[in-house]
């Protein structure tokens, strides 16, 4: 027996539109979808009705290249914690139940079509320093600098972020803290990131900033809402590297 | 029906280097022309695709001083499928002492292949993958360590030494990130313009060369040309013509289909890979099917009930009614079987009866022996967000109850013909990564794909294609074949939108799909192959007839989108299956049940078959050229992994 649910989605037509919510019924649905799966339901049946079916950016649906994300019952990703929106299954929902579907909403992140935004700040803010500098062909053996793996294993816990943005929208400020810290401590954790540490943290939380994102105050729903569970001292990180930098 | 085919001239040189095979790739280096750099900015190129093989192109490109521009179908650079590898990448660095050697990188992945890849191809992606660790390890790639600082390795399926090297179970995302931000430097530094959200529709050709791309903005839905002196496929693999796949939704075969009706040569496009460990489908809405890592078979057990229909819950099936049946046929590699193997056992299995789960179509993978060995912690440690992620797609917990796992369709060994310089037929298009065809033979090694794509994108491709820029810049493009690009989009654009039928763009995906699966999967027949070349061309008769797209053609369209590649993974699924039917002999990812041996096991017809089929596309039905295969220094044997 399947679950029968009431949607209300946020529909916008573009940018320029007010957007609005708009309710849907959807019926038989089976506790083994995942959230988009039964997204996929509704619209096979919006397009058959000549509708305009619900816009979502999505991809390898195995909640690891980030492109999904959507604003679930007020929470970003859905409530489950440590997981995205494609890896969200309907078993955690009730029958009958009414389920508010939104975009992120922020203003470095504008609304591009119903739940699908533009995140290209993200990649802005990676622009301005978030990489080592080392065309191919020019590095050394791999061997030649170990690293302790306690440093290793930390670079790799905050290099884990997906990008997806759920940090922001769910952040009151509307800050991209969390996601630029990430980057920041990921590369300053090894000795590989030494010679840019710097000049890294600098540009980077000054790129964050001209983007519009908000400042941290420690809330904290960022890293609460993280599919990847980005720790929030990773910010304590950024602020020290920005600091030591701006002297 | 579409069986036919003609066949035209064989492929005599693909431009490898003569002499001893491990001097080929620094003759060949050495041989190629360079390009003043005051002039590489005045040079053109276009990529299309930014997982592992075009972020990585893309970026060395812009490096070396290109002009270069950048294309993907999703919002950012780094969402890539390439994104979604876990297990690791293959390198003969021999940090282990325990025998490996580029020689033997190079023997196993030529035997894995089943002896269907070339052998300076491959030996010289097994030089190159020593560099790649030092690159990745150079850009902050956080691979696993050891307390001593030094890099961890595992081991993987068709190999017996420990070369694998990677970041517990997400080695891809980390090592996409690092070409995305190499990537990400070169936009700063304006040497690569970047086109998020566009997707490439056509290719132009103009006097006989590559020169550019019809892309179309999924934003706008506007309709854009850019021309160029060479351009790069790095579109990715085809896997999800079968529909249900482990790629991610948006993977098609556009790009390169559209290529190949240019004039690029497709080969052994049937040579497709199922990969043994991935969670079971749970119903008919199922989107896509999720890979476990097979680094899982390190450590994990594979087994079935002994008796046929023994639906019992595990903790009541006791040791000795349990077939722990790959350590039993296969006991040298046992559960390390390399992926065709494993694949068609569980099959095999599942046949007999003795499948578990819904449907029976599941084999057990089972940590109880390992947990009692390592503890727990260690096994979270190696697995945990594999295990994670299994509870959180079945709602089961792998630390107490078995993972139910059954091959899916993962990656195709086929793609488009190049030669030892990645250039495909037509002059000025290469292509790259899992877009083409070359290295991996019939069937690909585990850790492997993440190993090529950056292989072809930091350290071969670029050299290469310097030898063809050198040559340039290519001056005016033939504004005709420009047009005649674009106008060709839109009318197929126009067609979509004013159909007007009644069945949507996925439910013809999902049917196609299970024609695919059914009698071009795991097990092909040369009934089941006629049946499906009778069936295709009905339905994509009817699909081009009656599919519904909703909305307008400049907006971001969504059921646009998946339409327009599904029209082409029709065309394409009928080469696959002519393909299928014309190779006769089993061969790696390919499995003719008429061509098996005694045991069930895959039987080569090397007297006939060893040779890469490529096919041209022709209105008359497609034209097959054939490259012969010379191994000069591994032995073709049969593959014996007992």
């Amino acid at each position: 027996m399947g679950m029968n649910l009431t949607l209300k989605v946020w529909r916008q037509k573009g940018p320029e539109d007010k957007g609005r919510m708009v309710t849907y019924r959807v019926e038989d649905v089976s506790p083994d979808m995942s959230f988009l799966e039964m997204l996929d339901v509704l619209n096979e049946r919006l397009i058959l009705e000549g509708d305009d079916p619900v816009a979502f950016d999505h991809d390898c649906r195995e909640g690891i290249c980030g492109m999904c994300g959507m604003v679930i019952n007020g929470v970003a990703h859905g409530e489950q914690v440590a997981t995205t929106t494609c890896q969200l299954h309907m078993r955690h929902f009730e029958d009958n139940a009414v389920i508010t579907v939104e975009p992120w909403r922020a203003a470095p992140f504008p609304v591009v079509k119903d739940l699908v935004v533009d995140r290209s700040a993200f990649d802005r803010i990676i622009q301005a320093g978030g990489f080592i500098s080392v065309p191919a062909g020019s590095a050394p053996d791999a061997h030649s600098v170990p690293v302790k793996k306690v440093d290793a294993d930390a670079a790799f816990d905050a290099a884990t972020c997906i990008g997806c943005g759920a940090c922001v929208a769910a952040c009151p400020n509307g800050s991209a803290s969390l996601f630029t810290a990430a980057k920041i401590t990921h590369l300053s954790l090894l000795p590989q990131g030494q010679p840019e540490r710097d000049s890294r943290a600098k540009a980077m939380v000054e790129q964050m900033d001209a983007e519009g994102f908000g400042g941290c105050t420690n809330t904290g729903e960022c890293t609460a809402v993280c599919p990847k569970g980005i720790p929030l001292d990773t910010i304590a990180q950024m602020n020290r590297d920005y600091l030591k930098a701006s002297k | 029906m579409t069986t036919k085919y003609t066949e035209g001239e064989p492929i005599r040189d693909t431009k490898a280097p003569a002499g001893p095979i491990e001097d080929r790739w620094e003759k060949r280096k050495f041989n190629a022309k360079l390009v003043n750099p005051a002039n590489k900015r005045k040079l053109n190129v276009i990529v299309i695709g930014t997982g592992l093989a075009g972020g990585s192109a893309a970026a060395t490109l812009g490096e070396l001083g290109y002009n270069v521009k950048s294309f993907c179908y999703q919002d950012t650079p780094r969402r890539a499928h390439s994104i979604a590898a876990q297990g690791g990448i293959n390198a003969a660095k021999n940090y282990r002492g325990d025998g490996d050697s580029t020689y033997r990188l190079f023997y196993d992945t030529v035997k894995g292949g089943d002896f269907r890849a070339r052998e300076s191809n491959v030996y010289r992606l097994a030089q190159v993958s020593v560099n790649i660790i030092d690159q990745a390890v150079a850009q902050g790639v956080p691979f696993a360590r050891e307390y001593g600082g030094l890099l961890d390795t595992r081991s993987f399926g068709g190999a017996q030494v420990s070369r694998t090297f990677y970041a517990r179970g997400q080695t891809g995302q980390q090592l996409l990130l690092g070409a995305y931000q190499a990537l990400e430097r070169q936009i700063a530094a304006g040497t690569v313009e970047m086109h998020t959200r566009h997707e490439m529709l056509d290719l132009i050709v103009s006097d006989g060369r590559a020169r550019g791309v019809i892309v179309r903005d999924m934003v706008t839905g506007e309709i854009e040309r850019h021309v160029a002196d060479a351009v790069v496929l790095a579109s990715g693999g085809y896997g999800n013509v079968f529909f249900l796949s482990t790629n991610a939704k948006g993977c098609n075969t556009t790009a390169i289909w559209r290529a190949h009706r240019r004039g690029a040569m497709f080969a052994n496009p049937c040579y497709t890979q199922i990969h043994p460990t991935c969670i079971p489908v749970s119903g008919e809405y199922q989107s896509k099917l999720t890979l476990m890592s097979e680094s899982l078979r390190n450590d994990g057990r594979v087994w079935v009930p002994v008796k046929a229909g023994d639906d019992r819950p595990v903790s009541q099936i006791p040791e000795d009614e349990r077939d722990y049946y790959l350590e039993r046929i296969y006991p040298a590699f046992g559960n390390l079987v390399p992926r065709d193997i494993a694949s068609r056992a569980a099959k095999n299995v599942c046949d007999e009866g003795r499948g578990v789960g819904p449907g029976g179509l599941g084999v057990y993978l089972d940590f109880a022996d390992a947990i009692r060995r390592l503890g727990r912690d260690a096994v979270e440690k190696k697995y945990g967000n594999l295990f994670e992620m299994y509870e959180r797609i079945t709602g089961e917990d792998p630390y107490t109850q078995p993972m139910r796992i059954y091959p899916a369709v993962h990656y195709t060994m086929g793609g488009l013909w190049v030669d030892y310089d990645l250039q495909s037929t037509i002059p000025g298009l290469f292509v790259i990564g899992e877009a083409n065809f070359s290295d991996h033979g019939a069937n690909r090694l585990g850790a492997s794909a993440l190993m090529q794509g950056l292989a072809d994108g930091y350290f071969v491709l670029p050299t290469t294609i310097g030898d063809y820029l050198a040559n340039g810049p290519y001056g005016e493009v033939d504004e005709e074949a420009v047009a005649e690009a674009e106008i060709a989009v839109r009318e197929k654009i126009n067609k979509l939108l004013s159909n007007n039928g009644d069945r949507t763009a996925d439910s013809y995906h999902r049917e196609l799909g299970k024609i695919m699966w059914e009698y071009c999967g795991m097990e092909r027949t040369e009934e089941s192959l006629r049946k499906a070349l009778e069936r295709i061309p009905e339905l994509r008769e009817e699909f081009w007839k009656n599919v519904k797209v909703s909305g307008e053609a400049d907006e971001l369209n969504q059921a646009l989108e998946r339409a327009g590649r599904v029209g082409d993974f029709f065309d394409l699924a009928e080469l696959m299956c002519i393909d299928a039917l014309h190779r006769t002999e089993s061969c790696g990812g390919h499995f003719r049940a008429e061509s098996q041996d005694a045991d069930g096991e895959a039987l080569r017809d090397d007297d006939n078959f060893a040779y890469v089929a490529a096919w041209e596309y022709g209105e008359q039905g497609p034209v097959l050229h054939k490259e012969d295969l010379d191994y000069e220094y591994v032995k073709m044997s049969q593959r014996s992994y007992k």
